[in-house]
């Protein structure tokens, strides 16, 4: 592995899956034998020609000897990304940033809602709660898409679903044909969710508009702001806390989080430009 | 076994009305059950009730010529469904339609409007208790609108 931060290391493409219309996940096999990483963490992963950019690791911590990354394809690196085929090689930094608070929330209830391709940072937050499961409390994750055909993992989600220690929850925005579950924002499904307020840690991805609603509904069963974790997505560059591009407030987003205990930045949320 | 009154006493839409008024409620109130697919009611008939979900889930559909249902909203237990039975015309704006065994307790429109005509205390504090549940739904109906998953 490389010990400058800055130049990449090449990985090989294992496999390329299609997830949803606009997903896929990336397969990567990591030249040494393992790829350490916490929950949480990201890296930069550079395609030549397209260039770099940050991207969540979304594959299970306790199985380092694949890399994976689910990203959407929306721009010029994303789209060159997705043409990758098995055999191709990618440009890999990292891994960066904060991780989600697994073992702080040891002895807690877990509640984690995210929506669309915010479940992909919390997928290895989900696998290590689940490697622990005897030491948390209730294990409660709460899912919205866009339809049915946007959700993200349905195979995983229904097994996890299928599981008696794990409350799963998802909904859709909207509906036809025969799905029968919930239809309705995301932060519809807090009220009910099965967790104690005064014990329980909060794990929320996704756009800030819905860290909003979704922080809001929380504070009303209860829960303080210092058990509300946050991952927060900027212009992520150096990932190393030099550049600035990522700047917010005080933080460095790629070197100070990406995720953050929502008491320190909640005041950055609430002013309408920083 | 647990009454109506009891049910109606201690649900959160009721919480606080006093006995007779909570009495008057449940002249005009009966239980209902539908079987999984039924449709409770379709846009543009008349309104001529409103529920309290005791147990299952119902969506609310809009019917699109060619694409059929779209289910824009579900409600499960405990929830309070259809105020078109407030404002004229008292026509129903959406399909209810059953995806889970549904019962619930059904409050007859006609009957309602008569009382809380006859007694306008009662009646504000109906209003106030529907205003809150329909700000709760538009509220998230505008979330709903912002596609927070996109970003």
């Amino acid at each position: 592995m490389n010990t400058d931060p800055m130049v990449p290391d090449l990985f090989r493409v294992q496999k390329v899956r299609k997830e949803t219309l606009d997903t896929f996940t990336l397969e990567l096999s990591p030249k040494q034998k393992k790829f350490r990483f916490e929950p949480g963490q990201f890296n930069m992963l550079y395609v030549s020609g397209a260039g770099e950019i940050p991207i969540s690791i979304s594959g299970n911590p306790n199985q380092p000897e694949s890399l994976i990354h689910t990203t959407r394809a929306v721009g010029s690196v994303t789209n060159a990304m997705r043409k990758l085929k098995a055999g191709d090689y990618l440009g890999v930094r990292g891994p960066f940033g904060t991780k989600w608070p697994v073992d702080k929330a040891m002895g807690d209830d877990v509640v984690i809602i995210t929506g669309g391709i915010g479940l992909a940072p919390l997928r290895p937050a989900v696998y290590d709660i689940l490697a622990k499961r005897g030491r948390y409390g209730n294990v409660v994750l709460l899912y919205g898409a866009r339809t049915p055909e946007d959700i993200l993992y349905p195979k995983e989600i229904m097994g996890w679903r299928s599981r008696f220690d794990m409350d799963v929850h998802v909904t859709v925005d909207r509906a036809a044909g025969s799905w029968h579950s919930n239809v309705g924002v995301v932060t519809k499904l807090i009220p009910k969710a099965p967790f104690d307020p005064q014990n329980t840690t909060a794990f929320i991805c996704g756009p800030e508009v819905m860290i909003r609603f979704t922080t809001q509904e929380l504070k009303k069963r209860g829960l303080s702001d210092d058990k509300i974790y946050v991952s927060m997505e900027r212009n992520m560059k150096c990932a190393i806390g030099f550049c600035g591009h990522c700047q917010l407030g005080p933080y460095f987003v790629c070197k100070d989080g990406p995720v953050f205990r929502y008491d320190e930045i909640k005041r950055l949320l609430e002013i309408r430009e920083v | 076994m647990e009454t109506l009154k009891q049910y109606l006493q201690e649900h959160p839409f009721f919480e606080g009305l006093p006995e007779n008024d909570v009495d008057l409620l449940v002249g005009c109130a009966k239980n209902v059950r539908f079987e999984t697919g039924a449709q409770i009611f379709r846009e543009g008939e008349k309104a001529n009730q409103f529920f309290i979900l005791r147990h299952g889930r119902v969506a609310i559909d809009i019917y699109s010529p060619g694409k059929g249902n779209i289910t824009v909203e579900t409600l499960d237990a405990g929830e309070v469904f259809g105020w078109s039975w407030l404002v004229p015309p008292f026509c129903w704006n959406f399909d209810a339609r059953v995806i889970e065994l549904t019962r619930a307790v059904a409050m007859d429109a006609e009957c309602l409007r008569k009382k809380l005509k006859s007694d306008p205390r009662l009646g504000y504090e109906m209003f106030k208790r529907f205003a809150k549940v329909m700000t709760q739904r538009l509220q998230a109906q505008r979330v709903q609108l912002l596609d927070v998953y996109s970003a």
